[in-house]
Parts: structure tokens; sequence; C-alpha cells
């Protein structure tokens, strides 16, 4: 389909802003002002829907089909959520208006809001206090990591070092580097699929801040010595972080908390059923440690003895402020709704099934694919192409891309990077046993067709509007913006 | 509630495929004392309960205040057509556009959006997004520094966004990088305090225009100074200004950012927004987060992908250039939506309308006996008054008349405790500005 841009009729209006009731200002000096117009689309407001909706039907989300795709808990976003962050008593409310002196006063509803999602998400995960602030999962780590430099720095220490299983998203390294760490690797034990213990032990020692941990971990697997990483962890003075990428697997079940967590974060667009946006918005609160409140980020909402809520910016350790104001509200307003919505009971089922679902899956696939690790998974787990690869010259790629032939999104591919040709399968909660069986059959027929017709699959996909873009191209043409 | 649709029946055979009798076996790996027995949260709720309840939480909330309150963020109207679009599932039900074939809708909106940003501010070369305005400035410090090699320090404008300014100061605390800040003046840049505390280690000078305190400036002159020191400048921008004001491009800025919630956001107590970034394209290569690239399929068909992802985290792990994954993609959407139905005249009329109603709010509050508009620098759409009591005091007394007047410095500039920021956008009617007139008389009279 051809580019807004060229659908651009020179003289043509879109929406059109009321006509001025006051009189016209002088100009500004001309030194003020730009010499060309921005060159800005001239379209009606028709031609405008019409685009972004063929746009749309270009697109495939999670109401369009299952979207499997490991890591990232494709769950149901339940519509209520969209209809309660649009309620004008939240949409129109300006960040600023706590800060009129009245304002705590103002904007009591949403200074509750936030309340109670911190104090539910303590209580699922065992914390002793949140911030809400961190603006995505990413950015929650980065916070997290900057809570972990400022509890060594109040300490008198400075500490270097960071260490990160082999398996961890990328995120986790990229974070401890952006927060002034160098980062060192923990290998994943080949017959656990979890953290080698000796290794950490051997890299561990006086100069590791932190130890970064997902559990259930990439491959899908609980880590058992949770506890014990956390006891080597502290033995150092290091901080044990909780990366809550996986957090769907266990709520009800498991509280990082519990087991000596310091510091962790969740992400409230995967387990809090918030919609991801086609990346973003999402959430990234982060929970810490009675030891680590005095250094959450300000301001912080605070209930007081009338039950009025405050905004409490007096926390002498504190990191200070890592967004511009209560982070993304929106996006926790819906996760509190959800968990409402669900309470304590639901909540429960909704581990429950995720990691039923899962299982499941496994054992209807395990046949037709390697399964690297062969033990009861959590909400996810992750197949191997190996043998596609090897004998028919069929890649994790080619199945990917088969699947989109037959109505699913895929799942996440090349993701645990210490598995080749990883095929990461999330089949989250809300997935019936139909969907799970019609993909069943697609998979296996996939793997019968790698034997029997493995062009086919290479040639895959056939029912889109483009197939297997060239991004070797894209990234040495650069062509990232429409010339004027 | 529950959205879980397998039946009790099926649940069984699920569990004996499975080769389990009941679904806590699954969680076996799980060490018993370290098992949940309950929890404390509330019991859950039927979606009709929840919508009852959270209308009444909303209530509580003084959202009808006619709104003369900015700091950088804008009461702006939101066309319906942002919200039908926007709220079309198949966008904002997907995940990062990591499979092209089911994604081509997101990527070319991203590559359009992108365009869109270069054209508003005259760069070459933007980025999908990224969080708020604040995260943006605090990477565009990172990239003037891996760009300069060597330089660790940034000289910031005093006229920046006071939070924006708090946040770089929160994110580098545990980095070599030092911040040196221009005196506060709240007109334009104070050229020769700037320039005196620029040396051979200063990576970035950051700017913003207009200002905090609203004043317009042209910051070429800082720009041609910063560049013979081998200093890049880095520009937050306001982009509804855009469509009137000098673009960064147009003065040679290197690295321009800011926040794009102006641009079909609700202002939603704080977030989501929108953090814009645009550059020249030398430092392409050092931009955090996503870039949408156009190409050709297997079959020479156009295309559109995810590309230069060699900088990114997913790749590069710990040597990336951010950490950035999930961004504001739904937010950039509906900024290119926003923009592509206002267009070419839209957006500059708005721009008009913001200034004429902003230039008529200061005529009437000049016209009060006690107020003082600071008049020492051509402004946009937001100004400084000064009054002869508290500002703090006088908000207060406003709100209870129904009007956000506007935000009391003091609460970042001790020394300005009478200053108030008012701003007025497209949406106050001439009616709405004289009210806010009467009423600040009469408070003040009182």
């Amino acid at each position: 389909m051809s580019i807004i841009f060229a659908k651009s009729v020179a003289g043509r209006r879109g929406v059109r802003p009321p006509n001025s009731d006051v009189p016209a200002a002088a100009g500004l000096p001309p030194d003020y002002l730009r010499q060309t117009e921005p060159a800005l689309c001239e379209l009606s407001e028709l031609d405008t829907v019409r685009h972004f909706t063929e746009l749309s039907r270009r697109n495939f989300g999670l109401d369009s089909g299952f979207y499997p795709l490991g890591s990232c808990t494709m769950k149901y976003n339940p519509k209520i959520l969209e209809k309660v962050a649009a309620l004008p008593g939240f949409a129109n409310l300006h960040p600023l208006l706590p800060q009129l002196r009245q304002g705590g006063m103002l904007a009591q509803g949403a200074l509750r809001v936030l309340h109670d999602l911190e104090q539910w998400l303590a209580e699922l995960t065992g914390m002793a206090g949140y911030t809400l602030q961190p603006l995505a999962g990413a950015h929650g780590e980065l916070t997290g990591m900057m809570i972990v430099a400022a509890y060594h720095r109040d300490r008198g220490n400075r500490k270097a070092e960071v260490l990160i299983p082999d398996e961890a998203h990328g995120t986790n390294p990229s974070s401890a580097a952006i927060a002034g760490y160098t980062t060192l690797p923990v290998a994943t034990d080949p017959k656990t699929g979890m953290l080698d213990l000796q290794e950490l032990k051997a890299k561990i020692g006086p100069n590791t801040a932190a130890v970064m941990l997902t559990n259930p971990n990439t491959l899908g697997i609980f880590n058992t010595h949770i506890r014990e990483v956390a006891e080597i962890a502290h033995r150092h003075d290091a901080q044990v972080y909780y990366d809550g990428a996986n957090f769907n697997a266990v709520m009800g079940r498991f509280r990082p908390g519990d087991a000596g967590v310091d510091v962790m974060h969740l992400n409230l667009h995967k387990t809090f059923a918030t919609p991801h946006g086609s990346g973003g918005p999402g959430a990234g609160p982060v929970g810490v440690a009675a030891h680590l409140v005095d250094f959450l980020p300000i301001s912080r909402v605070v209930k007081r003895q009338d039950n009025t809520f405050i905004l409490d910016y007096d926390y002498p350790k504190s990191i200070g402020y890592i967004a511009p104001f209560y982070g993304n509200f929106a996006v926790c307003l819906k996760a509190c709704a959800y968990i409402m919505l669900l309470g304590a009971d639901g909540l429960r089922e909704v581990s429950e099934q995720a990691v039923l679902n899962a299982n499941y899956l496994m054992q209807r696939l395990k046949d037709s694919y390697d399964l690297p690790f062969d033990r009861t998974c959590m909400h996810e787990f992750v197949l191997s192409a190996k043998r596609q690869e090897k004998q028919h010259g069929i890649r994790a790629l080619d199945i990917a891309k088969g699947l989109i032939d037959r109505g699913f999104h895929p799942p996440t591919v090349y993701f645990p990077l210490i598995v080749p040709e990883a095929l990461m399968i999330e089949p989250t909660e809300t997935e019936s046993k139909e969907t799970l069986d019609r993909f069943v059959a697609a998979m296996r027929e996939l793997a019968e067709t790698a034997a029997a017709d493995p062009e086919s699959l290479r040639q895959a996909p056939k029912s889109t509007p483009v197939g297997r873009p060239d991004e070797v191209r894209a990234a040495r043409e650069m062509d990232v913006c429409h010339p004027a | 509630m529950s959205f879980i649709a397998n039946t009790p029946e099926q649940i069984r055979e699920m569990l004996q495929v499975c080769g389990v009798t009941a679904v806590d076996e699954l969680f076996r790996d799980i060490p018993d004392d370290l098992k949940v027995a309950g929890m404390n949260l509330p019991q859950g709720r039927s979606e009709q309960e929840i919508h009852a309840f959270f209308e009444d939480v909303a209530r509580r909330n003084y959202s009808g205040l006619t709104n003369f309150l900015g700091g950088g963020f804008y009461d702006h109207y939101v066309p319906a057509a942002v919200d039908a679009l926007a709220g079309r599932s198949e966008f904002y039900t997907a995940y990062t556009p990591y499979q092209p074939e089911l994604s081509q809708g997101t990527l070319q909106a991203i590559y359009e959006y992108q365009t869109q940003i270069c054209r508003l501010t005259g760069l070459e070369v933007a980025n999908a997004s990224l969080y708020d305005g604040g995260t943006a400035l605090y990477e565009a410090c990172q990239m003037a520094i891996a760009a300069s090699r060597k330089r660790h320090r940034i000289v910031m404008d005093s006229g920046v966004n006071p939070v924006y300014r708090k946040m770089l100061i929160s994110y580098t605390a545990n980095l070599s990088i030092d911040f040196a800040e221009a005196p506060v003046a709240h007109g334009q840049s104070d050229r020769q305090a700037l320039f005196e505390l620029l040396d051979d280690n200063t990576a970035a000078v950051i700017l913003q225009n207009p200002n905090f305190f609203g004043a317009v400036d042209n910051h070429r002159d800082i720009v041609e100074h910063c560049h013979r020191r081998g200093t890049l400048v880095v520009q937050s921008v306001y982009p509804i200004a855009l469509a009137m004001l000098k673009s960064p491009g147009e003065i040679g800025v290197d690295i321009a950012t800011g926040e794009g919630q102006s641009l079909g956001m609700p202002l939603s107590f704080g977030g989501p927004y929108l953090g814009f970034m645009a550059c020249r394209r030398e430092l392409a290569r050092r931009l955090p987060g996503r870039i949408a690239g156009r190409t050709r399929d297997q079959h020479g068909r156009e295309a559109f992908v995810l590309t230069l992802q060699a900088r990114e985290q997913h790749i590069r792990r710990q040597k990336a250039t951010s950490n950035i994954c999930t961004n504001q993609a739904l937010c950039a959407l509906r900024a290119h939506i926003y923009l592509s139905l206002l267009g070419r005249r839209g957006l500059g009329e708005v721009a008009r309308l913001c200034r004429d109603k902003a230039e008529y709010a200061k005529q009437r509050l000049a016209a009060i006996p006690g107020v003082e508009v600071k008049t020492s620098s051509p402004t946009f759409n937001e100004f400084t008054i000064k009054l002869p009591i508290s500002a703090e005091e006088f908000a207060s007394r406003m709100v209870e008349r129904g009007i956000a007047p506007g935000f009391p410095l003091g609460h970042y500039y001790t020394e300005l405790e009478n200053y108030l920021l008012v701003a007025a956008t497209e949406k106050r009617t001439k009616y709405e500005i004289g009210i806010f007139a009467e009423n600040t008389e009469a408070v003040l009279c009182r």
C-alpha cells in the first residue's frame, strides 16, 4: 500500500480547529519563526481513516488470533480496562494538579489507585514497598540497578560488577551496564536448565553489587535453588535482583520476597493484562525489600490517618526522579482494575491455567521437535528445531513463517541464545484447549512438511502482504525517512 | 471475573495428558517452604461492578477545572478519529513487530511517524519513540557523550524543564558524567553564563525552546559557538510550537528531543506520554531504541522492518546504545494520526490559536492591579506572571473558583515564590480567559 505522504493533495483539509474568538496577536519577530512550514500531509479525515484502517488490516494482534510469543505473555486484554482508563475523571487529569496547594486533595481518586496498586503488588510479591514510576520493564531494571547502586554508595561501597545468567533477556545486561556496572555472565547448567551454582560461587566476590535472576527463567524452568542463590549473594553483600517478566507463572504460588529477593520489577503489560500496543506503552513497577525502601524514587504516595492520600517528596536517600510524574498512570490504572476484576482466587487461577496450558502443549509437541529440557515447565517452554535443521535444512525461522500461513503468530525464535534453533512458546491462560489443539496440529503438520516438502516452507509465508523482507538491505540503505 | 476458557472437563483431559492428577503437581519445583498460603487481596468482581467502582473513584478527581496549567504538558483537543483509529485492536493488542510479515501496519506507521518527526524538527533521522521527553533528553546526553568519545561533561541551560534536569541527575548518579547548570534566568538563555561553563571536556549543551518559563529563543548563535568548540547541541522542543518556531534543523541542532503528549495524548495524570528524538544522519547509528526502515521483500515488493538492530539490547546486550525495549509505540501511532488529521494547515492553525489565546490572556491579566506580566522575551503559549501574593496561595484560591490558574514556580525555584507559569491552548475560549481574569482580580483585591 502506498505511503501516507503519497496520498497528500495540496489544499485538502482534514480536522479543522475552531475559528479564533480573540484578537490575532502581533507576530513574533522573524528571527524566531521557521522559514518553511513543516511538510505535513494534506488529507481529508476520511483519507486518514482509510489509511490507518488499511494499515491495521496489515497487522496481527492478540485479538486476531493465537499469539504464543514466548516471554511476552500475550494474554487477552479485557475491554473494560480500556473503558476505565478513558473515564474523563482520569483521562483529563493534569499531572501537576497535585502540586497546587490543595493538590493532594484534587487528585484523591488517582492517588488512591496508585496506592492500592502498590499495596497489592507488594502483597503478591512479598516485597516491602513499590514504585509505579518505571515506564517499561527495562526502565524498571534500570531503576532497580540505580537503587542497588544507591544502597552500596550509602554503605560507602563502590562495587562494580553484576552477575547475570547467560539465558537472561538482553535488557538485563544492558540495564546493568547503563547503570554503570560491568556485567559477567553465569552459565546455565545444561542438565537442569538452572543457573550453575558452582559457577555463581566461583564468580561472586566482594566486587559483586548484584545478581540478576529471572525465575521462572527464559527456559520456563523454576529455579528451585533461588533461596540458596540469595544466601550466596547476601554473604557477599550483593543484592538479588528478580526480573519479574515471567511472574504470570507463579501468582499466588510463590513470592520473591519470601526467597530473599531484594529488588524486582513486574511487567504490567504482561502479567496484568494491559495491552502491549505494538511495542508499548508498558509499565515496570519496582518492588524492594524493607532495607531498600528509603531509596525508592520520589514522589511516593502516602495514606494518612484520615484515609486521604498525599504525595511525599521527603526521602533524603531516594534515588530521585526517574520519570516526570507517577509512571504510565493509565497503564497502572488498567492493572489495578484487572486485579480487582480477578481477585485473589482469580489471579491464582491465572497462573494455574498458564502453567497447565504450557505443559499440555509441551507434552503434545515434544515428539515432533527436540525438547532440550524435558521436565515440568512453568508458563512457557523452549523447543528446538535442531532435528529439522540437521535432517532437512529447515530452521526455526522457516517453522515460524510456516505458522504464519497457518493462521498463527509464531513463537519467539532464536531466544534464549543458549538453545540452538529455539522456539519459545508461551500460550498464556486465556487460550482454550481447542486453540491449543489447532496449534498442535499445525506444528505437527509443519514437522511433517519439513521432511516431505522443505522447499515449500522456505517460500513461506505466502498469505501475507510481504514475505521475508531483506533486513540486510534495510540496514545498508538506511531508508528511515520518506524523502520530501 | 475470569477470562479462562477451559471447562473442568477439558482441564481433566489436559492434566491427564500431562501425567498428573492435580494442577498442584505442576508447581512441584517451588520448594514447599516457599509456597504461598493465601493472599490478602480483594475478592474478584464482575465487570459491571468494576465499572461502577471506577466511575466513583474518577469522580474524586478535580478533572473539570478550567485549565491554564502547562509546565510542558498541555490540555490540547484530541480529534475523535485519533481514539477511533488507535483503538483498533490490531494495533493495540499486538506486540513489538518482531515478525514483519504480520506487522506491516505497525512498521509502516512507525516509518511514517519517523518521517513526520523529521519534517517537524527539520532533522534527518528519528527513532520509533522513547518513554517521555525527560528520558529522551537523558538518552540524548548518552548519545552525545558516546559521539564525543572522551568527553564527560554536560552543560544544561536552566530554562530546561526542572523535572527533566532532576531526572538527568538521578540517572547519572552512578556514572562519571559531570553536570553544570547555567544560572536561572526567566528570560532567554544567558549566553555569557553558558559559554563560560563550556570547556574542552563538554560533550553537549542542553537547551529548551520555548524554555520552561515560556520564553522563545533563536539558539543559532549558541549552536555555532558550541560547534566551534566541538560540543554538540541537544534541544528539547514543543512539537505544536514547531509549526511556527525555528526548527532545530534550521539552526543546526544535532539532536532534538521532546515530549509528544500534545500530539493526541490525553493528560492521564502523567502518562502514557511520548518521547520523540531526531538527529543528524551522522548520528543515526548511535540512536537509542527501535527504528523502522523501508526495504524490499524476497519478491521485490516494498516492505518495512525494524532496522539498525545491531545497536539494540537484544543483540548487543551490555554493549547496546540503550537498554530500551518496550517503548511507546501506540503513543507514536496516536501522534502520527493526530498530525495526519490536522495536516499542514491544521497544525499551523492550532499553533496560532495557542499563541493568540496566550497573548490575550497576557493582556487581560496585565490589566489587573498587582499583576506583572514578564515581557522581557517573546513567548509562545505560556508565560510568567508575578503576583502580589504567594503563587501557591493564589492557585489554591483560584481552584475554589473552578480554575487551575497555572503552575506556582516556587515549587522548583524558592526565589520565585510569587511567580506563576500560565499556559493557554486552543481549547481555552475568550469567555474562559475572561472568567480567569475576573476571578484573578477578585482573589487579589479581596
